[in-house]
């Protein structure tokens, strides 16, 4: 490939090729305070090619290729190519990540223990991780939980944060400027702002952290709080899972204890505040 | 660096220290062998982060030995009531069978093969126990298969997402050599559960007449892996093998690809063959080596040209000039099929 990125985003290091610089200098920039991975090695490879060879230049075309590849994955224009960077990257995860149980979850610590946060897209996990993130928690990761099988404890995954559409401005509001890519308008996903994570996350992106309590928020309902039962947290972390069955005796014993060490709440909540406030109330109640 | 590092850490793992790992991972994982690289590997001192993405790759390798056994065990008791023979293919045959060639071994489909006169009573039956056709009733496709292929238009199970090929025999009806279908089947061995493979000598036939006399050479990496494994643990286990080799090649009219798949396989990982000097290696042998080790660093298919001529060849090969001529007008004229 003509231009190379590596990257090191907590346990996993990537190595990124591109037939294009523009969407590795926005990847550098965004990425800029990140460790580089050790002599070059990485866990998996992404490639950001031409979907046919004559597409490099005439109306780019962004192809999403790598290790893992899903032949039907759309490609993307070439000005959104930061996004194309994120969503190989998310590929290589979800279809090739085999050392750890790999949760589709938010996560963020405080004292050493860590709130998982779980739901569809648009529930709105990854706005109230990075929201916390900025307001004395340490933010683990917006997207991927790694759970390590031996010791039950989750390893952080800071990538640079997804915002999409109204979660821009929310977070604008909290966060210095130099700490966002560029905004992508009219992707497929609607508007979409990366934002690097805190010093803090990333400096200690090699720090896991014992799960305290899991949430499943949902965004956009009337305030609402009710406890989940040990099933249906198990049957929404296997849905929430890539790997789980793939993983076999291992990844059902470490669900399994995660769940019987940690209390479940589903909360829905109005706006990002409110499931703030929500936060702080059961993380005091469960430290008590 | 191109496919050769990969072919060279199989063939010796002591020789690779200080490499391009992330290359060596990726053209690996492209070609479907970071399974039994990682186990070739095992034991060799490799850096912290390439042991890690190796341990991963086989406790992936353990699941699909598991899923691919699972898949054979439900067509098993789909397919027990009726009777009739039921061989296991490539990929789940070594796993049923423990050879030394399903170390590692991902496996994509199930691939089986009964007797041709049973093979609408098999598909009902697999149609009953959930599997699904994914090719329209009568449409095109499903005819040419019913009619000049070596196997069913592919089914597809409806719960667990996996494919079954149901063969009748081990080359298309329109290939100029015809295997001896029923040599096969009455020469396979049976499993302790009731399920047979293949004998040593035609699963090494079948391997080389997919590989060469068939499809165009995707693949073609892990093919020769399977070969040399198998060799070399058949020549062990029987001093007679070659000679059988030899027998079953010509009986099934497929000694040109054995004898190439055997040189292949020799010029790239060191398979020893029956006569102690190397076979002489022809310039069309050459082409056949640079269109299997045509892939880079990157995981990138390289040699656009000599792949397009293997794939123009695979056509040649499974069929006669005029029907060739008239499944490609049919192919490029017709609408785009739903699937």
């Amino acid at each position: 490939m003509r231009h190379r990125l590596d990257i090191r985003i907590g346990p996993v290091a990537f190595r990124i090729g591109s037939a294009w610089k523009a969407p590795l200098d926005a990847l550098a920039r965004l990425y800029a305070s990140y460790p580089a991975p050790e002599d070059g090695l990485a866990d998996f490879t992404v490639r950001l090619e031409p979907e046919r060879p004559w597409r490099r230049f005439i109306r780019p075309s962004v192809a999403i290729r790598g290790d893992y590849t899903l032949a039907d994955a759309a490609p993307l224009s070439l000005a959104h190519g930061l996004l194309a960077a994120e969503m190989g990257m998310n590929l290589q995860m979800a279809l090739g990540q085999k050392r750890y149980l790999l949760l589709h979850a938010a996560t963020v610590e405080r004292d050493g223990r860590a709130l998982i946060m779980t739901g569809e897209s648009g529930a709105g996990k990854s706005t109230l991780a990075a929201l916390l993130g900025e307001r004395g928690w340490r933010l683990m990761g917006d997207e991927f939980a790694l759970l390590d099988m031996a010791s039950g404890d989750l390893l952080p995954f800071p990538r640079a944060v997804s915002l999409k559409n109204g979660a821009i401005e929310v977070m604008q509001a909290e966060v210095p400027a130099e700490r966002f890519g560029p905004r992508l308008d009219g992707t497929p996903k609607g508007a979409i702002r990366h934002m690097r994570p805190n010093a803090e996350a990333i400096d200690r992106m090699g720090e896991g952290a014992t799960p305290a309590l899991i949430l499943f928020p949902r965004f956009g309902e009337t305030q609402a709080v009710r406890g989940v039962g040990a099933a249906e947290v198990f049957m929404r972390l296997t849905q929430a899972s890539t790997n789980y069955v793939a993983l076999g005796r291992d990844g059902f014993d470490a669900l399994n204890r995660l769940i019987a060490a940690n209390p479940a709440l589903a909360i829905d909540y109005p706006d990002t505040e409110t499931a703030v406030a929500l936060v702080e109330d059961f993380w005091r109640a469960r430290a008590a | 660096m191109n496919a050769r590092l990969l072919v060279r850490a199989l063939r010796d793992p002591a020789s690779v220290t200080n490499c391009d790992w992330p290359g060596l991972i990726s053209a690996a994982r492209a070609e479907q062998l970071i399974g039994s690289l990682a186990f070739r590997m095992e034991s060799q001192p490799v850096p912290a982060r390439v042991a890690s993405v190796f341990g991963a790759a086989r406790r992936d390798a353990a699941y699909a030995r598991t899923q691919a056994l699972w898949e054979a065990e439900m067509a098993r008791r789909a397919l027990a009531p009726l009777g009739v023979p039921v061989i296991l293919m490539k990929g789940t045959a070594f796993h049923a069978a423990s050879y030394d060639a399903c170390i590692g071994r991902s496996v994509g489909d199930l691939d089986i093969m009964v007797p041709r006169a049973s093979l609408d009573a098999v598909e009902a039956a697999l149609i009953d126990a959930g599997w699904e056709r994914m090719k329209e009733a009568e449409g095109y496709d499903d005819v040419y298969y019913r009619r000049w292929m070596h196997e069913l238009p592919p089914l597809i199970h409806r719960a667990r997402d996996r494919m079954i090929d149901v063969h009748h025999t081990i080359l298309p009806l329109t290939a100029r050599p015809t295997p001896d279908a029923g040599a096969l089947i009455a020469d396979s061995v049976e499993l302790e559960n009731g399920l047979r493979i293949l004998s040593p000598p035609d699963i090494i036939v079948h391997a080389a007449a997919h590989l060469l006399a068939d499809g165009d050479l995707a693949g073609g990496l892990r093919n020769l892996w399977d070969i040399d494994r198998l060799l070399r643990e058949f020549a062990a286990a029987d001093p007679a093998f070659w000679d059988k080799l030899r027998a079953r090649a010509r009986l099934h009219q497929l000694e040109r690809a054995v004898a190439r798949a055997l040189r292949l396989a020799h010029r790239l990982y060191g398979t020893p063959l029956e006569k102690r000097d190397s076979p002489s290696f022809s310039i069309a042998d050459r082409l056949f080596e640079a269109r299997i080790l045509a892939r880079n660093g990157w995981g990138q298919e390289k040699r656009k040209l000599l792949r397009f001529a293997f794939y123009v060849r695979s056509h040649w090969l499974r069929m006669p000039p005029l029907m060739l001529a008239r499944h490609l007008w049919t192919k490029a004229t017709r609408r785009p099929a739903r699937s």
